[in-house]
Parts: C-alpha cells; structure tokens; sequence
C-alpha cells in the first residue's frame, strides 16, 4: 500500500482507475466491502451451492429420467400424503400454541418482578431442544406415568397420547409455545404504553383498547411469528420418531428425507424430498409475507419528543 | 387509622373496582393463567421424571420408581457404545471450532454491514436470513451430500463447515447491534489522531466489541449444542454431538434400557443448562430469540 500510493499520480490510466474508485465509493463501494467476503463465501459455498447442488443431483436419480423422483413423490400416494400429514400436524400446533402464547405474552408485555424468571423458563426447550423434549415425553405420559396418574386422580381417565399424532403434536406445542412467547414478547414490548393510555382517557375499556389499538399494531409482528413457527413445524423431525408414528400417522415430511438419506443411501432421491419441502416453506414464508405488507407498517413506538 | 385505610376507594374511583382487580379475575385471565399453568406443569415434569428415571433402577409406572441407582451414569459415561465423555469432548471440539471459525469471518461482515450502505446490501441480508430462517432439514441433506461427496463425510471437519451455515449468520446478526453501540466519532478521532486501519480495528473497535464477541461465542456454543438435525445427517459414529447420540440411543429400536438413555439426556441437560447460564450472564435473554426491537 506504502509503495503503491506515490507511483499512483505518475500515470494517466491509473489516473482514471483512481476516479472510477471514487466515484465507485461515491456509491458506497470501497475496499471496506472486502470484509464481507469471507462470510459471503463461506454462506455461499456451504448454504447456496449446496441448493443448487441439491436441486442438480435430485434430477439425476439412479433409475429413470429427469423427473423420476418427483414422480416417484407425487404418484407413490405414501409419500405424497407426507404433505398433507404435514399441513395436518403444522396447523394445528401453530394454532395451539398461538392460542397458549399470544395471551400470556399480552399480560407479559409490561415490566414487572419475575419477569426474566418466566422468560428463562420458557427459554429452557428452545434450548434443549426437541430430542430431550420427547425423550421426557415418553416417561411423564406413559401409560402409568404422572400425567395419567393425575388425570385418573381427577377423574379424566387415562389418555394414550405416545406413539401416535397426539404426541408429536404435544413435543411440538412445548416447542414452539416457548419461540413464540418470546418473539411477541418482544413486539408487544415495542408498543408505546402511551398510545394504550390515550385511548383510555378517551374512554376505551379493556376490550376495545386490545382489539382496537394494541392488536392492529402487533399484528404485523403476530404474521412474522406464526411465520416462523409455521416454518418450523413444517419441520418437525425429531419428535415424529421419538414420539410419533414415523410409518403412519405422523409420516411428515421430514420422514423421507431421513428415510432416503440414512436408511437407503439415495441421495438423489434425499435431495428431491428437500427441495419440495423448501419449496412448501418458501409458499408459507411467501403467503404470510405478502398478507403482512398489507398491513399497517407504521410506528408503533411513540416519535422522539 | 381508620381513616387512612377507608380514603383510597374514595379516590380511586367508584366501590368495587378497586378490591376485584380487574387484571386479575376476568374469564380469559383465568384461561390464559391455566394453559400457561398446564404448560410449565408438563415442562417441569418432564424434566424432573427425567432425572429421576436417569436414577431409577426401573420404573414401570406410578409415582415413584421402585429403587435408586448412579450406575446409569457411570455406564453412560464410560460406556464405549455410549460414551457421553467422548461425545461431550466432540461436541465443545465442534463447538470451539465453529466460534473462531464464525467470529473471524462474522465481525468484519456485521462491521460493514451495521456502517455501510452499498447496492446489493439487501441481497446480502436476504442470503443471511435464510439460514437462520429456514429450519436446518431445509438444506441438512444436500449438504451432507455435498460434504460426503469432497470426502468430509463422518469426519468432525465436515460437522464444523455443516454447522458454520446457521452459525456464521447468526454471529452477524448478534454482532451488528453491538457494532451499531460504537459511535462513528470514536473512529474519526482515532484516525484524526494518526491511527491506521490496524491500529482502529485492534486498539479502538476490537476491545469495544469484545463483549458482543463473548457474548455471540457463548451463544454460539449454546446452538451448536441443541443443532441436532445438521449434526445428524453429517456425522459419522466418531464424530457425533451429544444430542446426536441421545437420539440415537432413544431411536434405536433393539431398546436401550430407558433410565440410560434418560441418564445421557440428563448429561446432555447439565451440561448445555451450565452453558446456557453462562450465556445468561452476558445477554438479555429475549436477544437469543429475537433482535431487541427497541432501539
């Protein structure tokens, strides 16, 4: 850098070299950009390349032409049903853990004592994750465990949830109950009080106040969420094994991918899976993008003054 | 006295409001406070029938389990076919490997993208987000095929460049509000001062990240430890995670006995909680999840 500076004048076309970069980092590309490139590079070799990869070698299967993946998928209706098992386990524990969290983060919206108590409990299963989930699963429902032993007790009778719909869906409420708390936690915290307060003064009672002021805003961040946790319950994997009838009734989407990749060595077969269920989440992100942009966007925390 | 404890209910407005809180005794209140209830019974549970069944010596139902026993431990620990030391050791080797590997790549792209704007910026956050977004089975399988393909497969390289893709992301999205906390004007005095790039990066800007540094490393570290599905489709036998592992026990259909697997989970829990408080100490717990929306 040192020997290159005063050599640089001397000479007419570094001379226009010299005022392109300028009027490049005009635009707001200079050498400082050359720090992205190690993360670039490696998102793109290790995320981006590998789709592509994916999506390359899923058209060129062991037997058969092109497509003969994506026909095995849709014409085998034991694979095919994997998408509607999908929808049909995805939905439902979205709604119910939306119905679980999108109160108790409302009523957690303000500060108060045993806040961050709270918020580490519901941190514990996003951090130990679905495996542990399940496994723990498998000894509190048992058929003589605890939560039979209770709902006995008070006369609900026994439930058989393990190994069946019923117990991935619960491994996969106490999943994502927790993902959503905190994230709307956080949109409702950014709601300025002070709008909530005004429209009390103008005498609104506690129902109007949510559904007409504090709702609307937090809509926005709500889609983002059930966004999120729609994409993740697309994915449940561990738990429709664990706790699930991975052959029957929990068959997700997950399963031929693990089916292709880890039992049959079919990579090829593997990678097609994975590329229509990349393409079921992009049209969920995709949906639920599209209907946020329609809603309100402006601000939700009060100007400054 | 009297006349103190009778005044309030005067000001506050009219009888009764005061003494039912409102907050407190309505219909969704009730319901909301149950579920929410419902809930924490079944997670608390769930981990304590864990650690208690990782100390029974069978438990075929009912309160309690008939005896006590630390064998589990001893034989998960120790066990070649379990080996919970062993795979620990993989997992931190995974682990420290992937938080060098992220911050010296991650802190320089959050430093130009938390100060620069240039085109093709959004682009740059989309490619990003996706990892972060898209749940690890999205792309798991194409890239262990990928990593099997250049010989990588099994090995505990290939399960590092598998679990930098989420990792690397997230290190950049934890660093740029860090890196946003530094004033421009700390860095136009350093260089009015005389100091060159080096000297701003490694005297002036370096130590004031430091704490957003530790704090993306430990929460790092807490991901590479709950990264199952990545972990799962890359590694072989001898470069398993832990939580790979206890999976495999839980799977594994010729049925390993139940308080063992339990014992290998309630390691797994130890170790990963210890982690987790340590990343409690350094950040508000909110930011793993999601961005502070405040600014």
């Amino acid at each position: 850098m040192a020997t290159a500076a005063p050599a640089r004048p001397a000479m007419a076309p570094e001379q226009a070299t010299q005022s392109l970069g300028a009027r490049l980092a005009d635009r707001g590309i200079d050498r400082a950009l050359l720090l992205l490139i190690p993360a670039v590079a490696i998102v793109g070799l290790l995320f981006v390349y590998p789709f592509v990869y994916g999506v390359l070698i899923s058209f060129s299967p062991e037997n058969g032409g092109a497509w003969a993946n994506y026909r095995d998928f849709f014409t085998d209706p034991y694979q095919s049903q994997t998408i509607w098992y999908t929808v049909r386990l995805a939905l439902p524990v979205a709604a119910a853990s939306l119905l679980i969290a999108l109160p108790l983060a409302y009523r957690l919206r303000r500060d108060f004592r045993g806040k961050r108590v709270i918020t580490l409990l519901f941190l514990l299963p996003v951090t130990l994750g679905s495996v542990v989930l399940s496994e723990g699963l498998t000894t509190i429902f048992s058929p003589s465990g605890w939560v039979n032993l209770v709902l006995g007790g008070i006369g609900l009778g026994p439930v058989s949830v393990l190994y069946s719909y019923w117990g991935t869906f619960v491994a996969g409420v106490l999943g994502i109950v927790p993902l959503m708390l905190l994230l709307l936690i956080g949109f409702f915290g950014g709601i300025d009080p002070a709008l909530e307060d005004a429209a009390a003064t103008l005498g609104a009672g506690r129902t109007v106040r949510f559904w007409r002021v504090t709702f609307p805003l937090v809509l926005p961040g709500l889609v983002t969420t059930l966004s999120l946790a729609l994409v993740e319950a697309f994915a449940i994997f561990p738990s429709a094994v664990l706790v699930g009838e991975p052959n029957a009734s929990t068959h997700v989407l997950s399963i031929p991918i693990y089916e292709a990749a880890q039992q049959r060595f079919d990579y090829s077969a593997a990678s097609a899976d994975a590329t229509i269920m990349v393409l079921v989440e992009l049209l969920v992100l995709g949906l639920l993008t599209a209907l946020r942009t329609r809603l309100y966007r402006g601000a939700a925390s009060g100007g400054k003054g | 006295m009297t006349t103190t404890l009778t005044a309030p209910p005067v000001v506050a407005g009219p009888a009764g409001t005061r003494r039912r809180d409102p907050r407190r005794f309505t219909l969704t209140g009730v319901l909301t406070y149950t579920a929410a209830g419902c809930f924490v019974l079944v997670l608390l549970g769930l981990f304590a029938a864990l650690i208690l069944e990782s100390f029974a010596t069978a438990w075929r139902g009912g309160w309690l389990p008939a005896g006590f026993t630390g064998s589990w431990f001893a034989q998960a620990w120790n066990d070649p076919a379990y080996g919970v030391s062993s795979h620990l050791l993989t997992t931190f080797e995974i682990g420290v490997s992937v938080i060098v590997i992220s911050v010296l790549a991650g802190v320089p792209a959050a430093y130009v993208l938390a100060r620069r704007s240039f085109p093709g910026k959004s682009l740059v956050m989309v490619l990003l987000a996706l990892p972060i977004l898209l749940p690890p089975l999205t792309y798991a399988t194409q890239l262990s095929s990928l990593i099997y393909t250049i010989g990588l497969g099994s090995t505990l390289p290939g399960v590092i460049l598998s679990n930098l893709v989420p990792a690397l992301p997230f290190v950049i999205l934890v660093m740029t509000p860090f890196v946003e906390q530094v004033r421009p004007d700390v860095e136009q005095a350093a260089r009015m001062c005389g100091a060159n790039t080096w000297h701003l990066f490694g005297r002036i800007i370096g130590p004031l990240l430091l704490p957003g540094v530790l704090a993306a490393s430990i929460l790092t570290l807490v991901r590479v430890f709950g990264a199952f599905e990545l972990t799962f489709f890359v590694a072989g036998p001898q470069s398993q995670s832990l939580i790979v592992a206890v999976f495999g026990a839980a799977a594994n259909p010729a049925g390993s006995a139940p308080p063992l697997v339990a014992a290998m989970a309630v390691c797994y829990m130890a170790t990963s909680l210890v982690v987790f408080a340590l990343a409690l100490s350094f950040v508000n717990p909110t930011q793993i999840v999601s961005r502070e929306r405040k600014s």
